[in-house]
């Protein structure tokens, strides 16, 4: 059968597409602000999609056989593409709209106690809220709560911050033999939870990590040590017999904070990386180091690097060379009164979140 | 030519006049200025004794708040660090451990608290940032110190006393304007 694509203009911009492209693939295609957010479809994940609606956009033309437009938003992410179909997401208002009341929607439940969430700089439900403008709630009732679950040694469960995209639930369908989380229960009650306590511990589960959207499913071993834009993130890769071994490494100086897969324009993983790269090796000397990793300059994670540089070359320091030799008097190190950021002990070398008994201040 | 402001001008060279040049009536004048002076009031303050009232938006030392409960408010959430121009602040972060509650309103709090008054500004950027209403600009100065190590100000030295214990210096160290 010979290929025949399909025309398909979003927002103005028309592009060829094999038939059975989704909208939103198409337009990521495209890229850019055209291309829609999506909170639960996840391009790796078969089966994702069509929960959030925030990918809503509207249809102005169905095809060119068939014109008319479609009476209502369509869900990006699972709608297939028409020859000739006119798409309009960012360029409707009624889109726009829609999609300010799904992010509202999708807050209803959700805490809003970023300070505290280790999401919250690379939160995908935070950037769509303060796009949105609704970075505020307008919810004057008690939020949902839950009992709280324990997943084991690793994985961090924030149920109430949970927006139950089931993408930590299709991971673990897909990449592990057998899948032992889940959602529980229904409607307002639903929460992501083993059937009786059980930890976690495929050899790839840590991926739930990186799917979640939000702040549900987090780090235990770099729960509260760093906040993410304080750290540099760096392309390293490992001899791994189990996975690939290509990993972001979340470094301060030369702390290994955070090791995750590494993640592409859309916030999804490039490729799966197994719990031993993610949570066992965390230094240095584990690593070959690529050098930085690119990260939009508009995130908050590119705050503090400084001009193009991300630290992967030292500058030559020319105040020896102008001085015959002499080396500058330091008046103050920082490191000798500072009991922050400590050369040799290191935040990053305990297994769990650091608690009062790590911080055994010198002064005192 | 045209001046472009009315501040420059030209310096007046013309011959004094006789009541000029007579120079005692000048004296006079002058001396009337200053010793009237003597019966105006003074604007010296006798500082140790007595303080001039701060400005409304005066940024002095910062604090670091408690709630009403006497539990710190910080929870290292790296705004104020983020929001600093100078990068003065630095922190780390704990998890707070079951019968901590009564120290640390949230779950997880700042364990250290470093701010460089070195390098700080006092544009109150930090203030401004917090979520949590956790710093304030206070109204007193920083204090002078003999050594650069002096100025490194941790968590003991910026934590609001507490309001339970000691309510007198708490609202002493708070201030009138919060």
């Amino acid at each position: 059968m010979s290929e025949q694509l399909f025309k398909v203009t979003i927002d103005n911009i028309t592009i060829e597409v094999p038939p059975g492209t989704t909208i939103l693939n198409a337009a990521r295609k495209i890229g850019g602000d055209v291309a829609p957010p999506a909170m639960c479809y996840y391009s790796k994940l078969e089966g994702s999609g069509g929960k959030c609606r925030t990918c809503l956009v509207e249809v102005s033309k169905g095809s060119e056989k068939d014109p008319r437009p479609m009476p209502k938003l369509v869900a990006s992410c699972r709608t297939t593409v028409m020859d000739g179909m006119e798409v309009k997401n960012i360029t409707s208002e009624r889109v726009v709209d829609a999609r300010a009341g799904v992010v509202e929607f999708l807050l209803l439940n959700h805490p809003l106690d970023c300070p505290i969430c280790d999401q919250a700089g690379e939160c995908h439900l935070q950037d769509l809220s303060y796009e949105h403008g609704k970075e505020a709630t307008r919810y004057e009732f008690q939020r949902r709560t839950f009992q709280k679950h324990d997943l084991g040694p690793y994985i961090q469960l924030h149920m109430t911050r949970c927006i139950l995209c089931y993408r930590c639930v299709f991971t673990a369908d897909q990449l592990t033999k057998k899948r032992e989380h889940g959602v529980l229960d229904r409607g307002d009650h639903s929460e992501i939870a083993t059937l009786i306590e059980k930890s976690l511990d495929n050899d790839f589960i840590g991926n739930i990590i990186d799917v979640c959207p939000v702040g549900a499913l987090t780090d235990k071993t770099f729960r509260f040590k760093n906040r993410v834009w304080f750290l540099k993130p760096m392309d390293a890769h490992r001899d791994c017999p189990t996975c690939s071994g290509k990993v972001t490494l979340w470094n301060r100086g030369d702390e290994v904070y955070r090791v995750t897969a590494r993640k592409d324009e859309w916030g999804e993983v490039e490729e799966w990386i197994c719990n031993t790269c993610r949570f066992e090796k965390k230094k240095t000397s584990d690593w070959v180091i690529e050098g930085p990793r690119l990260i939009n300059r508009h995130s908050v994670i590119s705050q503090g690097h400084y001009a193009g540089s991300v630290g992967t070359v030292i500058p030559t320091e020319t105040f020896k060379a102008v001085n015959d030799g002499r080396q500058p008097r330091l008046l103050m190190d920082i490191h000798d009164i500072s009991e922050v950021n400590q050369t040799g002990t290191s935040l990053s070398a305990i297994e769990r979140p650091a608690h009062s008994t790590d911080f055994n201040s010198k002064k005192a | 030519m045209q001046a472009l402001t009315k501040r420059a001008q030209a310096v007046d060279r013309k011959p004094m006049t006789l009541m000029e040049r007579l120079y005692l009536p000048a004296i006079v004048k002058g001396m009337a200025i200053t010793f009237g002076h003597i019966f105006k009031k003074k604007p010296t303050v006798r500082y140790p004794e007595e303080k001039r009232p701060f400005s409304p938006v005066f940024r002095g030392l910062h604090v670091l708040n408690r709630d009403e409960e006497g539990r710190e408010r910080c929870t290292a959430c790296g705004l104020c660090a983020v929001a600093c121009p100078a990068e003065a602040i630095t922190m780390e972060a704990a998890e707070r451990l079951p019968g901590e509650e009564n120290l640390y309103r949230e779950e997880k709090y700042a364990a250290r608290y470093e701010i460089n008054m070195l390098r700080c500004i006092f544009c109150g950027l930090c203030e401004e940032a917090c979520p949590k209403d956790a710093i304030y600009l206070s109204e007193t100065f920083a204090p002078a110190n003999y050594a650069r190590k002096g100025f490194i100000y941790g968590k003991d030295d910026l934590l609001i006393p507490d309001p339970k214990t000691e309510p007198e210096a708490y609202a002493k160290a708070k201030g009138e304007r919060n």
